[in-house]
């Protein structure tokens, strides 16, 4: 393999005085499919979002695609053009319809023609299942189709890298597949991803490695198989009997 | 569960209704107890009363010669009558920029008919009972607004932008005719201490709108810059002004201007005020958008930064899209108010409107008149009010479209 395309050494962030990220150390490989999970308020969201820059890390390195995260603005738009975000409230913008939602991006950042940035918007939203509702608003769609929605969005600026921050955490039950089946085709295709999630049928599935956050640090990392079937640590162990009782 | 529901699916029940007759409808909710009884009959003498007075003054006591006779002056002050026809144009613009609107944006039918058939035919017939011939452009302005529509109806695609552009243009195009160019020939300059009347308070409103928006978007923006030093000469200029009242900063324009400004250099009398009431428009109008501002969740900025949006970028198409939208009733509120108080004008001793209504009671031909001449000034300011409410109500519903 050749350069990670995500280095993180020692990343350090503080709210305040709440120390919310204490030395993550990390590399992904391109292809890498990562599962983050763990307790709420350990860290792992402030963590994925650190890499794309909403949240500032105030001590370590972060290196994407072979640039550096610094308070250099074109170099934060420069990774932010390579790292595509879900998130959990879909952020859809609720005044533009799905088609204008798509591709804003790739008009305004890539500098693409109207005309192929509606058609790869188009081959998109194919792809996650959903042509038909490309001239809706966003407030006419369930919740599983505006995640596809914002699955798409991130796509059209063609990333290197996906971030999915709890994708599936505010759906109904019966759209969380929906939207985990668009995941998975997404991982197969090859594509970078780190996903803040509990759905562990979908990390089982497509993980090629998992990490255990907890206060700020990556306790355990491993392939699913070694998460799953034998954890080093006992809070890992812990935290599985917990969300796999049910 | 599935055999309620199959039973409940075969017969589906209409909402029950209550069925009244009049009677009963009046047992109930006037005549439910002696007390509502008294207040009822009491209520009804009132309003006959009023009802009573009211036309009698209307049709019997009322001197409407003094509406009639200085009807023109009421319009348009003492704009010269020769050049009155500019003014006809500067409406018939209106009309024709207000039916494109109309037909482009809001596109609904039957209040179209009524606002444009109807309520003109009204007012030409009004005009013609009085004898004036001002209802043949009462007809040919319907006739323009109506094509407008039915062209805006006909094709909202390809005329978008063209009527965005015309609305663009219309506050400059029509102060260069009003105002005129050259000494003689087609269009003489005309002073701005003959414009008056209705024309002149419509001329301040439209410009306060028109400067006042952006400048208080910029202010809105500016207070929630991180740069601290445009944050701070935003929160100053805006705490400043609305500490102020309106009246004040007139009087600053009209009268202390002059003390500060070098010798010889006199500023237009018109453009003092105009720019009072600019920047007093203006912070407010931050206030307010800083409320659309701030209703817009921190996800919007975060999903806009997370596509690689520039700071422009993320303003024009994501945040204030949907703040100003938010905040489009409280907008119209306050263009409303800034319309209402340009009469403050008739303070300084411009002859607004209201200013006109006071040199037209000053006539000792007229005196007594008050009642007459400040209830149809009244309407006239209702007139106007109302019909921005109501155009702005449309537009509303129209952008609602597919919102949160």
């Amino acid at each position: 393999m050749s350069e990670p395309v995500i280095i993180c050494r020692d990343v350090h962030k503080w709210y305040g005085q709440f120390h919310a990220l204490r030395g993550i150390d990390l590399e992904v490989d391109k292809g890498e499919v990562i599962v983050i999970f763990g307790p709420s308020g350990s860290g792992k969201s402030t963590f994925i979002r650190t890499i794309n820059r909403l949240e500032e890390h105030q001590q370590g390195t972060i290196i994407v695609n072979g640039i550096e995260l610094s308070h250099d603005v074109r170099n934060i738009a420069a990774i932010r053009k390579e790292v595509g975000m879900v998130f959990q409230q879909f952020n859809l913008f609720p005044h533009l319809a799905v088609m204008q939602n798509i591709t804003l991006g790739p008009i305004q950042v890539r500098k693409w023609k109207k005309k192929k940035a509606e058609e790869i918007a188009m081959q998109l939203l194919e792809r996650v299942g959903i042509p038909e509702q490309a001239e809706k608003y966003p407030g006419q769609l369930s919740g599983g189709q505006q995640q596809r929605v914002a699955i798409a969005r991130a796509l059209a600026m063609q990333p290197q890298i996906m971030l999915f921050d709890e994708p599936t955490s505010a759906l109904d039950p019966e759209m969380i597949k929906e939207v985990l089946d668009v995941m998975v085709e997404l991982a197969e295709s090859g594509m970078t991803i780190l996903a803040v999630t509990h759905e562990m049928g979908f990390a089982r599935a497509v993980a090629d490695r998992m990490l255990f956050m907890d206060a700020g640090s990556i306790v355990e990392s491993g392939p699913p198989s070694q998460i799953f079937e034998n954890p080093q640590e006992d809070r890992t162990k812990l935290f599985l009997s917990q969300i796999l009782q049910h | 569960m599935t055999t309620t529901a199959s039973t409940t699916q075969g017969e589906v029940l209409p909402p029950p209704t209550e069925r009244y007759t009049v009677l009963g409808w009046l047992k109930k909710n006037l005549f439910g107890s002696w007390l509502d009884a008294i207040l009822t009959i009491l209520a009804a003498l009132f309003i006959a009363w009023a009802v009573y007075t009211g036309a009698n003054w209307v049709f019997k006591t009322a001197r409407w010669d003094v509406i009639v006779n200085n009807f023109a002056l009421f319009m348009k002050g003492q704009y010269p009558t020769e050049e009155a026809w500019r003014l006809w144009l500067v409406i018939y613009l209106a009309a024709a920029i207000g039916g494109l609107m109309w037909g482009v944006f809001v596109r609904s039918r039957e209040m179209a008919g009524w606002l444009l058939l109807i309520l003109p035919l009204l007012f030409a017939l009004a005009a013609l009972a009085l004898g004036s011939n001002v209802w043949i452009n009462v007809l040919l302005i319907d006739v323009v607004a109506l094509v407008a529509y039915f062209l805006g109806r006909t094709f909202p695609k390809q005329l978008q932008r063209p009527t965005i552009t015309l609305l663009l243009l219309y506050l400059p195009l029509i102060l260069l005719i009003v105002r005129g160019f050259g000494e003689n020939g087609f269009m003489p300059q005309v002073g701005t201490n003959f414009w008056g009347g209705l024309l002149l308070s419509l001329l301040l409103a439209i410009i306060g709108i028109v400067f006042s928006f952006p400048i208080g978007v910029l202010l809105a923006l500016g207070r929630q810059s991180e740069l601290k030093a445009i944050h701070w000469l935003s929160v100053i200029y805006i705490e400043v002004i609305r500490g102020v009242p309106l009246v004040t900063l007139l009087f600053m324009g009209m009268v202390m201007l002059p003390y500060v400004l070098p010798a010889g250099l006199r500023i237009d009398n018109f453009i003092r005020v105009a720019v009072a009431i600019v920047m007093f428009a203006a912070a407010y109008l931050a206030e307010n958008v800083r409320g659309g501002l701030q209703s817009i969740p921190k996800g919007q900025y975060e999903a806009a930064d997370a596509i690689a949006l520039g700071g422009f970028a993320k303003m024009t198409r994501i945040i204030l899209p949907q703040a100003l939208r938010a905040v489009i009733p409280v907008l119209v509120g306050q263009f409303i108010g800034l319309f209402k108080d340009t009469s403050l004008v008739a303070l300084v001793g411009l002859f607004d409107l209201l200013g006109i209504a006071r040199a037209v009671l000053a006539n000792p031909n007229y005196i007594g008149t008050q009642l007459e001449v400040y209830t149809f000034i009244a309407l006239v300011y209702w007139v106007f009010s109302y019909g921005l409410s109501y155009a702005s109500k449309r537009l509303e519903t129209s952008l609602g479209v597919g919102e949160r």
